[in-house]
């Protein structure tokens, strides 16, 4: 049953990606991204981490990609608007791709599928945060400067003139 | 084990029943209590005061013309107002509706599921609705329409974000996402005082947050005053300008659905569930405290959709940069200070 379930999980989450990048269209290939991150939150479920997939949807389905749809609806980028791409860059973009398919490709053979992870409730929210906040908290505390420090530079960025205010 | 599969599908279609009934009759009460705020009669034609309305006003929805404009994106046109509506009724999903039923020994539970994460659920659920907006907005290829979707779209995200906050304190309190966890809690004594049974309400512990959450709830749910997504007085209808026939009808009843489930959710978050004050007095019969207490539970809903509507009919709309400053400016500060205060108040507390 698990079987049949991760199989077809997997199935959408390569179809909507291929999707992503084959897609003439903008609007097309941020919803079959959305379709990706769902299925992702799916393997999620299966891996027994109810809230990690919650938070992916709510994150990168909800929020994140609600803006990206909302940019590419602003500018109204169609079809026929979009700049094709001069050969070089298409080389180097598939040549940069490629490298890093081989790199995850060879770490991953290395690895061994590590058992225990399905069962027990290591992905509820309880543990997740005894474990943040015990043995991983000082780089959780440093990744939220960094969100912060992010968030600032981006509203400093987005500012026309720093004497305005 | 299979006699579990059968009630939870008993449970999931009655809980769709009652989800589109409920939304079907608040739309003869929108126009019922309309009328008795403008000092007018309302509908009465149909029916004893009214009450066939919402079905002839279903009736006249499936049989007007269908009209998909020509340069529409076909596809996406037709999967906006269908994905709004799915996402609107998934939500009562995790919605306790009442203490399990005892039937002869077996305990029958009035939830669909308790999942240990419900609030967050609810919360991925409502960040989605949004695509059926944006996406018919944008499908119906018409300026007021994608006007509506963006602002559709940036008063979500605005307000979500401070929804998030504020429910965060409410956890702090609670320790458990669950819902059902939620409102047992909710059944306690107040403040410890023996006589108060029952009554051990979120919302004597979380006034500030429970403000936050119902503005916010107004915000997510596209009502007045901040229906901006619809304006039509300056957009002429909103996203759903394009929709006609019942596809128009999906959007429009869809947020009716929205509106009875963030009653639902603001009733067993704030106001303890289906828990009734003193019911424990009265010795009544298990089963019958059960049903008690499912009635009490939807008398709160009710309430907070003629609340919504009291609202509507009361408030002038905001402007955007007003609704925006709102969002930002007041209500994420507000929750934060909130969650600062309920921090203060457990360490004071314990």
């Amino acid at each position: 049953m698990e079987q049949i379930i991760f199989i077809i999980l997997s199935l959408a989450a390569i179809i909507s990606a291929l999707v992503v990048i084959f897609s003439n269209n903008p609007v097309y290939s941020v919803l079959s991204l959305v379709i990706t991150f769902f299925s992702i939150a799916g393997h999620f479920v299966l891996l027994n981490a109810q809230f990690l997939a919650i938070v992916n949807v709510i994150v990168y389905a909800g929020a994140i990609m609600v803006l990206f749809l909302f940019v590419i609806m602003l500018l109204n980028l169609n079809k026929s608007s979009e700049p094709s791409a001069p050969l070089i860059m298409k080389v180097a973009s598939s040549v940069a791709g490629g490298l890093l398919f081989i790199t995850l490709l060879g770490a991953l053979r290395q690895s061994e599928a590590s058992a225990g992870l399905s069962g027990g409730n290591i992905g509820s929210v309880e543990s997740l945060g005894r474990t943040l906040f015990t043995n991983f908290l000082f780089p959780f505390e440093v990744s939220s400067v960094l969100f912060l420090s992010a968030m600032i530079g981006a509203v400093m960025l987005g500012k026309k003139n720093l004497k305005d205010s | 084990m299979e006699i579990m599969w059968i009630e939870k599908i008993l449970l999931v279609v009655i809980v769709f029943a009652i989800s589109l009934g409920t939304a079907a009759y608040s739309t003869l009460a929108e126009r019922k209590v309309s009328a008795f705020l403008q000092d007018r009669i309302g509908p009465n034609r149909a029916g004893i005061f009214g009450i066939l309305q919402p079905i002839a006003d279903g009736v006249k929805l499936f049989f007007k013309e269908e009209i998909i404009p020509a340069n529409a994106d076909r596809f996406l046109f037709v999967l906006g107002p269908s994905l709004f509506m799915i996402t609107a009724l998934m939500t009562s999903a995790v919605i306790p509706w009442g203490k399990p039923l005892d039937l002869g020994g077996r305990m029958f539970d009035l939830q669909v599921t308790d999942i240990n994460i419900g609030v967050l659920y609810v919360f991925a659920v409502v960040s989605i609705g949004v695509y059926g907006i944006m996406i018919g907005g944008w499908a119906s290829n018409n300026k007021y329409s994608l006007m509506g979707a963006l602002r559709a779209s940036s008063q979500m995200i605005s307000y979500e974000l401070a929804m998030g906050l504020s429910i965060i304190a409410l956890i702090m309190m609670s320790g458990s996402m669950s819902l059902k966890e939620i409102v047992a809690q909710q059944s306690g004594e107040l403040y410890g005082i023996s006589f108060l049974k029952g009554m051990n309400w979120n919302i004597f512990y979380q006034p500030l947050g429970f403000l936050i959450f119902i503005v916010c709830a107004f915000a997510e749910c596209n009502r007045t005053p901040f229906d901006l997504p619809e304006c039509e007085a300056e957009l002429v209808g909103g996203y759903h300008t394009e929709y006609s026939s019942m596809k128009l009808g999906l959007y429009l009843f869809a947020e009716y659905v929205n509106m009875f489930v963030s009653s639902a959710m603001m009733a067993s978050l704030y106001f303890g569930g289906y828990n009734v004050p003193f019911l424990e007095m009265l010795n009544l019969p298990y089963n019958v405290e059960v049903f008690v207490g499912v009635l009490a539970f939807f008398t709160k809903i009710i309430f907070f959709i003629f609340f919504f509507m009291w609202i509507r009919w009361t408030i002038p709309r905001f402007r955007y940069d007003q609704l925006m400053k709102l969002g930002w400016k007041v209500l994420i500060p507000l929750a934060i200070l909130n969650i600062l205060l309920t921090g203060f108040g457990m360490i004071l507390t314990k």
